[in-house]
């Protein structure tokens, strides 16, 4: 074998590829002479960021990773999580940021099918995806192009693939612009004792690649796309995105699911970014094991193709199994029945080296453990930035507008309106399990009994004919609940207190619907980490959301970096985006999220302190960023999230909603939606903030804007009983109640702005007026505008 | 004896264990494999939603060819039940077995919502334990679910009495032709509707108003011509 021979470019071709001249040199080393051309394709990606880590290994230590419920965490293709009555759930939350920016449809779709892939490797059924996506403002034509067609290839495979979309998170904002957000999280169900993991075992066992065929498409993705900034000549790039096949995947569900079921195979593993190179490469890692591959029995749907390229292709829908002789026919058989190509490409050895073989011939001979494990890990350079290194956003509204005039802007934003627009072209129901879809309740709420075969549990039979259904009862099973959460704005203005805002949000989504955290799966959307400031923004978050989750005693079960999200325009909002799965005890008793009973009282609970700088309504006021948002009390945010859950378990809540975006106002107004309105004292707020940090020195006015508008974690909105209401208030002590209200006429009454205590030493001294005008809006008005206002700027 | 549905498996299919369990509420219910070519004694035959085949060629257009389709055809024409749901309609249109054809909705989407249906005619097998006139909340989620028919095929099918379903006001999302959700065939054996009734038979996945329309089959299977031993 002649390695300079094989070279391709003449000149630096590990540059191109993305290596280092270093990252180069110590290849060399290891391998004691210069790498080939297939050698070096497969160096350039196993050593990229998407695949290595290798600039936020590191910092991922500090997450937690064990937890009671916890079955398989990170490492594997997914983690995941006991359910109760002997069932699993496995998920995980994965970028596709790159490839869609460059082709929407396509970029969204196969981010969806590879997520669907990882799960279904670990022998789960997948039962449910859910995305988080960012794109520039509406204003943009590119940015609404880049929105319509992501979210129509997510719904193409999802729907085709028969399995629902129910629930998600799509923000506009400028940062994205260049550098769009697609990240799909999937979950997955399997007998917690059917789960599998990839290590490949055996020497002398067969080494399967069934699926689709093997073609040109995804080249480099994972290196060139994934692990590099995007530059104006994006469309060089075009051939490196994938083209999905949802039809081909939903073979692939069936027949990985038949195999696993029928106890076939030694293990499995899905081809995901760096194609066959990293599939098998980890899993003989894992195994401690070496692998010989044959690429000229790989089935290829395109001629000519090298051998680097089959190593390093990223064609979608194609998996990889370690297969005992004895058990090669019946895989076989079960790929045949299920219309899949296969093919036996090449055997586990005792080598612990990757030799890939051409018509015989050694044309790439590569030490396992230096492929996967030596890849050099950097330590980041953080340095916080001494200001703001985001520019205001666009001023849409004067400021000075009376409370409502803010209520129906923000009601109508782009980031608060209605999202039907978009999850309605979302099967969301599919598989019979969706007891809450999109907007009806704080988080999706998922029912795992009552039923089987095909959306049964991953080791239920898939054969046709195979048995009779059995009668489902209503409620019978575990139920789980699964919310999607991240955010850009809050924590470009401050990294660390804004991604454990995310975490806080997306368990006060779970603890509105009575749901228990028991895992969380992240996706971490930074910038180039090589830069100080991106590299500072990664540590805060990474710190961030580590201690949120100790104080929530929450794993990380898995997860995904994406970083190098930056265009010439610079970075993107530092975005972490957190998935987290929980269990509910009774499906019967979840709380909805808007009002539809008069006569409830309704209230506020835990220790909210809004602040208006980093807000929607600061950002239609186009604001600046803050470069701080207020420290946080981490244990009184786990007892208030502890507290609403139970009250919603006990039925005592019927309605809950968190303060998120556009404050308190905001939130009552969305609770309005359905059909009932309310009639609201702000006062107890408004004095509760005039006492605290965040609003000394605030004068009358700004109490009340900020009361209304005002954003931060830790704020959820509850209506009951007033006897219930009553007896919860009791209890909780220290998290903080307010007695807001009641629902019952037809419009949102919000009063009590001059309820500001002057003796609390608000700074406004004795007799300060407030002269901001109530709000009294009827409640068809809010629904109207809150339905209307994203399709028609999502279109136009 | 209990009412026996076979659920026909297609690659691609997407709501067949769906259909399975809606089934098996009011009957025994089994799945049935593509590439069979008997309905193993079934006394209905309930072609499900998903995306056969891919959906590639044209919506509903390949299960025409498939092995089991035969089998199919000689139940329909022996006066056996036949119901198609979302692209189960598709298919019947395509393989003849229903009149019209199923178009791309008019907003050009896929589209998933609930949808309030008005049961038309009560007296076919599919709606007898209806009230005509009665409103049922069913969910609908498709990209091609816009039904057509020529204006003189058209108007037969009205005559005719065979419109079974129509969107109620407002809800008729796809713009199909007279609002039409779901249409028999001439000999009301063979039923065909764009909506999911096996996603409304459990209040707590969203309504229970659909399972009428399994009671229904259950209690005329017996009664049809071409049900049980006779396949």
């Amino acid at each position: 074998m002649s390695a300079a021979a094989d070279t391709p470019a003449a000149e630096a071709p590990h540059r191109a590829l993305g290596l280092t001249d270093s990252e180069y040199d110590l290849i060399c080393d290891k391998l004691g002479r210069e790498p080939n051309a297939t050698e070096l394709a497969m160096f350039s990606l196993m050593w990229s960021e998407h695949c290595s880590y290798k600039h936020s290994k590191k910092l991922l230590g500090k997450l937690p990773t064990s937890g009671p419920a916890l079955l398989m965490g990170p490492g594997e293709n997914a983690g995941a999580v006991t359910v109760g009555d002997g069932l699993a759930i496995a998920f995980k939350v994965e970028s596709h940021n790159h490839p869609s920016a460059v082709e929407p449809f396509q970029g969204a779709a196969t981010g969806v099918g590879g997520i669907m892939r990882d799960i279904f490797a670990v022998g789960a059924r997948p039962i449910a995806v859910l995305d988080s996506l960012r794109f520039g403002e509406l204003d943009s034509a590119r940015s609404r192009y880049l929105a319509a067609r992501a979210v129509a290839g997510i719904g193409h495979y999802g729907n085709s693939i028969g399995v629902p979309t129910v629930g998600g998170e799509i923000y506009f904002e400028g940062p994205y612009e260049q550098n769009c957000l697609v990240n799909a999280m999937c979950l997955g169900l399997a007998p917690a004792d059917k789960l599998i993991r990839s290590a490949a075992a055996g020497v002398g066992n067969h080494l399967v690649l069934f699926g689709a065929s093997t073609g040109r498409d995804g080249i480099g993705g994972a290196s060139v796309l994934a692990s590099a900034e995007l530059g104006e000549d994006d469309d060089s790039k075009r051939p490196t995105v994938q083209v999905g096949d949802p039809f081909e995947e939903s073979k692939l569900v069936e027949a990985c699911l038949e195999l696993l079921n029928a106890g076939l195979l030694a293990s499995l593993q899905d081809l995901g970014a760096a194609g066959l190179t990293s599939a098998s490469s980890e899993m003989a890692s894992k195994g401690e094991v070496g692998l010989d591959i044959h690429v000229d029995r790989v089935p290829l749907r395109e001629q000519g193709m090298e051998p680097f390229e089959i190593m390093v292709s990223e064609s979608q829908e194609r998996m990889l199994c370690v297969v005992e002789p004895a058990q090669l026919d019946a895989v076989l058989a079960i790929c045949d029945k299920w219309d899949l190509h296969h093919a036996v490409i090449g055997e586990v050895t005792d080598t612990r080296h990757m030799q890939i073989y051409r018509d015989g011939d050694l044309v790439g001979d590569i030490p396992v453990t230096a492929l996967v494990d030596d890849c050099p890990m950097y330590d980041l350079s953080p340095e916080e930035p001494p200001a703001q290194i985001y520019p205001a956003p666009k001023r849409r509204i004067k400021d000075g507008l009376a409370p409502a005039d803010n209520l129906l802007a923000l009601l109508g934003s782009d980031n608060i309106a209605s999202r039907r627009e978009y999850f309605e072209q979302y099967d969301c129901i599919v598989g019979s399990r969706t007891i809450k879809r999109p907007e009806a309740a704080e988080a999706a709420v998922l029912r795992l009994g009552a039923n089987d075969g095909r959306h049964g549990p991953g080791g239920a039979p898939s054969t046709a004919g195979s048995g009779k259904a059995q009668t489902p009862g209503d409620a019978d099973g575990p139920t789980i609940a699964v919310s999607i959460d991240g955010s850009g704005r809050r924590v470009a203005a401050d990294p660390y207190r804004g991604t454990i805002g995310v975490v806080l949000e997306c368990a006060a989504n779970l603890a509105c619907v009575g749901a228990e955290p028991l895992g969380l799966t992240n996706c971490l959307n930074f910038g180039n980490p090589e830069k100080p400031h991106i590299a500072w923004q990664l540590d805060r978050a990474v710190s961030g959301m580590a201690d949120a989750l100790r104080a929530l005693n929450v794993p990380v079960v898995g997860g995904n970096v994406s970083l190098y999200n930056q265009s010439g325009d610079g970075p993107i909002y530092p975005t972490p985006v957190v998935g987290m799965v929980g269990s509910l005890p009774d499906p019967r008793v979840i709380a909805g999220n808007t009002f539809t009973d008069p006569d409830l009282a309704v209230a506020l609970i835990g220790p909210f302190e809004p602040t208006l700088p980093a807000s929607e309504l600061a950002k239609l006021r186009g604001e600046e960023l803050p470069t701080k948002l207020p420290d946080l009390n981490l244990s009184l945010h786990a007892e208030s999230l502890k507290l609403v859950r139970e009250a919603v378990r006990s039925g005592a809540v019927t309605v809950a909603r968190d303060v998120s975006e556009g404050g308190l106002a905001t939130a009552l107004a969305e609770c309005c939606l359905g059909g009932v309105g309310a009639t609201i004292d702000l006062g107890p707020l408004i004095e509760r903030l005039s006492r605290s940090q965040a609003g000394a020195g605030l004068d009358a006015e700004a109490l009340v804007e900020t009361a209304l508008f005002g954003e931060g974690p830790g704020g959820i909105v509850v209506a009951g009983s007033r006897e219930s209401l009553m007896q919860l208030s009791s209890r909780a002590h220290g998290v903080g109640f307010l007695a807001l209200g009641s629902t019952g006429s037809a419009k949102l009454d919000i009063a009590g702005f001059s309820a500001v205590d002057s003796s609390a030493g608000t700074g406004t001294g004795p007799g300060a007026v407030v002269t901001l005008k109530e709000i009294s809006l009827d409640v068809p008005n809010l629904q109207r505008i809150h339905a209307g206002a994203l399709a028609e700027r999502a279109s136009s | 004896m209990a009412t026996r549905f076979g659920i026909v498996q297609f690659p691609g299919s997407c709501d067949e264990t769906d259909t399975l369990l809606a089934c098996s509420r009011v009957g025994d219910a089994e799945l049935l494999w593509h590439k069979d070519t008997d309905l193993g004694g079934v006394d209905v035959v309930v072609l499900p939603g998903g995306f056969s085949y891919g959906d590639y060629l044209r919506v509903g257009a390949i299960v025409q060819f498939a092995p089991i389709m035969g089998a199919v055809a000689e139940h329909a024409a022996g006066g056996g039940l036949v119901l198609g749901i979302c692209n189960g309609f598709q298919v019947l249109t395509e393989a003849g077995l229903l009149p019209g054809a199923l178009l791309p909705n008019t907003n050009l989407r896929f589209t998933c919502q609930q949808a309030d249906l008005i049961v038309e005619n009560t007296e076919t097998p599919f709606t007898h334990e209806s009230a005509p006139g009665e409103i049922i909340s069913v969910p609908a989620k498709h990209g091609a679910g816009r039904f057509y028919a020529p204006p003189e095929l058209l108007a037969q099918i009205e005559d005719g009495g065979q419109v079974l379903l129509r969107y109620a006001e407002g809800h008729n999302f796809n713009g199909s032709v007279n609002d039409i959700a779901g249409v028999t065939n001439e000999g009301r054996n063979v039923f065909g509707l764009m909506p999911h009734p096996e996603h409304a038979v459990d209040p707590l996945t969203g309504s229970d108003d659909a399972l009428k329309l399994f009671h229904s089959l259950a209690s005329a299977a017996p009664m049809a011509v071409g049900s049980g031993d006779m396949t």
